[in-house]
This record gives C-alpha cells, structure tokens and sequence, in this order.
C-alpha cells in the first residue's frame, strides 16, 4: 500500500511540474506535428527532376528528340548544355548538375543497331552492334541519385524512331505488397513514430534524476523513505501517457493527411507501443543516473538518438547492414518497434508473430528498471 | 542492536570523513540529549554540513561509530529516515510547485493517510503562516517564507528528530526571532532538535553545543558553561586611539585577541594572567585615564578563544 502511495505521490508531482513548463508541454505536441508534416512532404527516395546537363556531338534532330524523350520520364531536367567535357565535369563537381548525358557524333548510327530500339537488328554479340546510344556521366556519390541514373540505363527508345512498341517480357514478374504505389510516406510514417518517441521519451527521462540533482531536491528527496525503484517507476508513469499521445498524433494525422493505411489491430498496436515507451523511459533512465548534469545527459540522448535513426531502419535497411552493426541495432530499442509498428500498422502481422521484438521491449523494460535503482544511491558520496 | 542508553538521541564516536586528501571532520566526538536543542557553532566550510549528512546517514563516515535514536548508521539509515526531519542549507523543496502541493507530496512520501493528512497540513500551514500562501508557487516566496515551508516539510510527519542546517541564513532578523520561537515550541512538545548555525545569538539559545573549526570540536557544553570554563578573562578598554591600541596588544603574547565594539576595545586575555586589569594597565600604550573593566564573557568571546580567530583579527 504504502509504496503504491509513493509511486502515485512522485508522479502527481512530475505531471505537476510538466504542466507548470509550457515549453516543454508545447513541444510534446509540436515535436510529432511539425516534424511528421516537414518528413512527410520531405522525405522522399523515388527521385524525380535531377539537374543534369548534356554535351551534344551529334546536335541533329536525332539527338534533340532524344533529349526530349528522357526528359519526359521525369527522372532528370536537363538544365545546362555544355560544349566540352571539361565543363561538363565541372559542373559536376560543383553540382550544378548531378550527371551529364553524352551524346557523340555518330548517334544516329548506334541507335539503329540498338537492341532497345528493336529494328530487329541482328543480337548484339560484337563490339561494333553492342555499342551503347549514349554515355551519362553521373555523380556517383549520392548512391540514391546514381540508383535512379541507373534505371535509365536500359529504357526503350522505339518511340524514338516512332514504331509500334515492342513489348520486352521481364525476367521476373515483381508484385508490391503492402505498398503498391511505392510511396515512400507509407514507410515513413510509422518509422517516424518510433523516432519521435525514441527522442521525447529518452530526453524526458534522461534528465529526470539529474534535474533534481541541479535544482537542489535531491537532498531532500533521499531523506525521505522513498525506495528507488518507487522513484523510479513514479518518474516514467507520466510519460507513458504522453507517448501515447504522441503516437496517435503521428499515425493519426498521416492516416489522414498522407494516406497511411492502418491495417493491424489498433489494441496490439497500443500494446507493442506501450512496451517501446516504457523501454525508451528506462533507457532516459540510467542515463540520467550516470549524468551529473542536464548537459551531459542531453549529451547521452543524442548519443543514443543517432544510431536509433540511421541503424534501427528507419533510414537504410537493416539487412543491409553487416553483422556487427546489426547486432548493435539488435540492442536498441528503436530497432525492434521499427518492425513491430511496421509489421502491425501496414501488414497487420499479429504480434505473436513478432513475439521475440515484443519480449526484448518487456526485457529492456525491467532489466533498465532495476539498472537504474541499483545505480541510484541514497547517499551523496 | 545495541540500544543507546536512554537520554541520548546521537552518540558518535571518533566519527571522521575525508574528501580524498582533505579531513572534513577529524574525530569527533557527540552526545546529543534527547528533548534539547543542541547548536553545531562554526564558520562556513568547518565541517558542520558533513557531519550533519553523516547523522542523517546521507554521507558514509570514513572511520567512526554513530548511533542515532536507536538506529547503527550506515547500515540502518534506511529505517531511520522515517523517525528524524532534515532541514537542509538550501531550499530543497519544489519551486515549481505550489506550498500545498510541496506538502501534500511530502505527506504522501513519508504514507501519511488521506485524512491525517489534510489535518496534518492545515495544522502546519496555521502553525507557520502559510495559509494565506498555500496556493503560491514556493519559488515566488520570500526568505521568510520558504525556509517556513521548510520546516513545515521537514516536520510533517512529527520526527523524533531534526536536523536544521543552517535554517536561518537566508532570513532577516525578525524572521529569525520568530523561528526560535518555533523551536523552542518543537523542542516543548519533545522533539529533539539539532540545528548549525555561524550567528553566536543564535549559538547562545541553543541547550548546549559544540564549536568546530577545521572539522573539529574545539569545545562543547551548555553556553554558560563554556563561557565560564573559556580559558581567558575579557577587560573592555575605553581609550581615544583604539586603532592604535588594538595593533600594540595584539602582539602581546598573553593577548588572544582584540576587537573594537564603538568606542570601546574588548580584549581577550589569557587565564595565565592572574590579574588582567593590572597587567593591561602596565602596557606603556595604555594611557594613565584610560577606563579599564573587567566584563562578562560572550559566546563570541568563547568562539574567539576555541579557534583562536575573532571576526576581525589580523
């Protein structure tokens, strides 16, 4: 009984001072808002309208046609026309542009022994039918930008010579589940929500015990028979109700604004939520028992914060990862509810299925509370 | 558990701490009896924060023995943290939360029950004038104030024993005053108090203490006795050069030291001088029709001797 009162007594306290620090109030609801609506509309890898340019040695209508007829694929603009290599190079260097298409004299030539024109010329097995129609010449240093060149690389060019399309049959047929259109929000969305929380939740709670270490309270919060672990549980209960809200602030609005469907169980998807809000608590946790102040503990956040986004795949996929770093992933948090909110709210998996990301939650959870209780002394030496 | 004799609230012995090469407190020996006010009387950095965090168990001591109420710190502090109030040097309580609040939290931490304890903090709000107050924010109060509020959280739950740290430094002097007056009406209803102070009135009120200097007592005992045990009589000089006079006695080897209060000089001489008037007068700096007295000693007097420092020694 008594310590149930306790626990309740520090979290009246925390709700209390929360509600005192506008700011911080406001941010709770900013943070998910403005920040789902900039990555939204931002973030996206389907890369259309590249600046590129074109050195033309060819200048025959030929040539112009086809400039025309890959501008139309919205992949690239072209914006510039250069006379010689040299500028073109430097222009890309300089990024002005990101590829330049090289078009030589003899285009006209290589393009009716091209087999993506489909003339029925002869199979390309010497040098002289299997030249290509023209170069790009592409920064390759933005792999996604490369990517989206490189699927130029074989694109039909029979309207080009104004014939009826002769449809290549692909070696694979390929069907998009769960994301048909390729939209990148759909992906980001809930990949959003694990970010967000992973940074409020870890910042919240990072600088709980430190806070009132700085301000003086601790002296007398530790002569008192609060138990660390009392302490500890009535620190983060406040906070789960504003994860909560953050989260149906996310996947709220990017139902509705940027179509995101929600196809799981919303009480299983409330259930792994609940799990990664805690877990993200007690990480705040034991960080701010090893700060000694609020700078060092937002110093950890960060530490924490960064490798949650580009490793937990959010960002990049996780398979693509090598082992090391996988395991790395496999520690965070982030990382687990990445699939869990992922595998719910866009696939309607079952979480039993993804039992084994929800028990790693529930493990992080009691191993990170009993972490922090131990490592919080009730001494001040 | 080896119960402590009854009478005594604090008993340590040879109770030291050390801050990695520095001594905080050397050796230190206490008695604190139960339902008396008892005054730690040293200047800032003596040792009297330390000592008090070591009785109430939130420092370690690095050698020692201290037993408080019927408790073997460390090992027991946990249990004892529900039987003594602290009143820390600082304002500790929550200045983002109203006095209410500040005391409804404390309540529920130390599981008083719902009805004892809204009883409990209107008693304490009337008690300590906060009632007007119980809806301000304790950052926006005044001294006064807070360090009320403080002692209100510090005896909500009606501790055996308090610990003040320096409960009035922040504080005017009527507020002083009348926070005695609280004192003294906690210390009535048996509650034992320990309060550290640097202001010798407030030394002066207390049932006995103890002088620290350097983290260790200097000397200890009921303020009339100290002044009467002190070791050096003090003769009051009236002279019309006293800034003159001052600097030619305190070279004196049997002068311990010399302060001037307005137009008088107060010298401090050693007990080895068996007449002191007689020895002073024989000084060539003292004039023929200078006025002489021997007088009542003070606290300050007895602080001045014990460390050997006045408050405005060379």
């Amino acid at each position: 009984m008594n310590p149930l009162i306790r626990v309740r007594a520090i979290a009246g306290k925390e709700f209390l001072q929360l509600k005192r620090d506008r700011m911080t109030f406001g941010m709770i609801v900013m943070i998910p808002l403005i920040q789902l609506l900039l990555f939204g509309f931002a973030i996206n890898t389907n890369v259309r309208h590249l600046p590129v340019g074109v050195v033309d040695y060819s200048n025959s209508g030929l040539s112009r046609v086809l400039i025309q007829t890959i501008s139309a694929t919205q992949v690239v603009t072209f914006t510039r026309h250069f006379t010689s290599m040299p500028e073109a190079e430097e222009a890309i260097a300089s990024a002005q542009v990101r590829a330049v298409l090289i078009i030589p004299a003899d285009v006209s030539q290589r393009l009716v022994r091209s087999p993506s024109v489909g003339l029925g010329s002869p199979s390309a097995t010497d040098a002289e039918t299997s030249r290509p129609v023209a170069q790009w010449l592409v920064d390759g240093s933005d792999t996604i930008v490369a990517g989206a060149i490189k699927g130029l690389r074989s694109m039909p060019l029979v309207e080009l010579l104004d014939r009826p399309s002769n449809r290549t049959t692909p070696t694979f047929e390929v069907t998009m589940l769960y994301n048909p259109e390729q939209r990148t929000v759909v992906n980001i969305v809930p990949g959003l929500a694990a970010i967000i929380l992973t940074m409020t939740m870890i910042m919240f709670t990072s600088a709980a015990i430190v806070r009132e270490r700085e301000r003086g309270n601790m002296e007398m919060l530790i002569t008192t028979p609060v138990r660390p672990i009392e302490l500890m549980i009535g620190k983060i209960v406040p906070y789960i109700f504003i994860g909560a809200i953050q989260v149906v602030i996310i996947l709220g609005l990017g139902h509705q604004l940027f179509n995101v469907p929600i196809n799981g169980n919303l009480l299983q998807l409330a259930g792994a939520t609940l799990l990664f809000i805690t877990a993200s608590l007690t990480l705040g946790l034991i960080i701010s028992t090893i700060a000694k102040s609020q700078l060092q503990s937002m110093q950890m956040t960060i530490f924490v914060l960064l490798p949650s986004i580009l490793l937990s795949g959010f960002m990049f996929p996780y398979e693509g990862m090598p082992l090391a770093a996988q395991y790395i992933a496999e520690a965070l948090p982030a990382t687990h509810f990445m699939r869990l909110i992922r595998g719910v709210v866009l696939k309607d998996v079952d979480v039993l299925n993804l039992a084994a990301d929800m028990y790693w939650l529930a493990l992080f959870t009691l191993g990170g509370l009993a972490v922090a209780s131990i490592r919080f002394k009730k001494r001040l030496d | 558990m080896t119960r402590a004799p009854a009478g005594y609230v604090i008993q340590a012995e040879q109770l030291s701490r050390r801050f990695g090469d520095t001594l905080a407190v050397q050796e230190l020996d206490l008695e604190v009896e139960k339902g008396r006010i008892y005054g730690f009387l040293g200047p800032n950095g003596c040792g009297k924060t330390t000592t008090i965090r070591m009785l109430t168990g939130l420092l370690k001591p690095s050698a020692g023995r201290v037993q408080v109420l019927e408790f073997n710190l460390p090992d027991d502090a946990e249990k004892l943290r529900l039987h003594i109030g602290y009143m820390t040097q600082k304002f500790s309580l929550y200045d983002d939360l109203t006095v209410l609040e500040n005391l409804r939290f404390i309540a529920r931490i130390y599981g008083l029950t719902a009805k004892t304890q809204k009883q409990r903090i209107d008693e304490l709000l009337s008690i300590y004038g906060l009632q007007p107050k119980a809806k301000q924010l304790a950052g926006s109060m005044s001294g006064g104030q807070r360090q009320r509020l403080s002692l209100a959280a510090a005896t909500l739950h009606k501790p055996e024993l308090l610990f003040l740290d320096e409960p009035t430094s922040a504080v005017d002097p009527e507020n002083r005053r009348e926070f005695w007056e609280q004192l003294f009406d906690l210390s009535d209803q048996g509650t034992s108090i320990l309060v550290s102070t640097h202001y010798m009135d407030e030394a002066e009120r207390c049932h006995k203490l103890a002088i620290l200097e350097n983290g260790i007592k200097r000397a200890d005992g009921s303020p009339d006795q100290l002044m009467l045990e002190m070791g050096s009589k003090v003769v009051e000089i009236s002279s019309a050069d006293l800034r003159q006079l001052k600097q030619t006695l305190i070279r004196l080897p049997e002068v311990i030291s010399a302060a001037q209060l307005g137009a008088r000089l107060r010298v401090l001489v050693k007990d080895s001088v068996a007449d002191p008037i007689a020895f002073l007068t024989r000084q060539p700096s003292v004039k023929p029709d200078d006025q002489l007295s021997l007088v009542r000693p003070s606290l300050e007097d007895v602080f001045v001797t014990c460390t050997g420092s006045g408050r405005d020694a060379p």
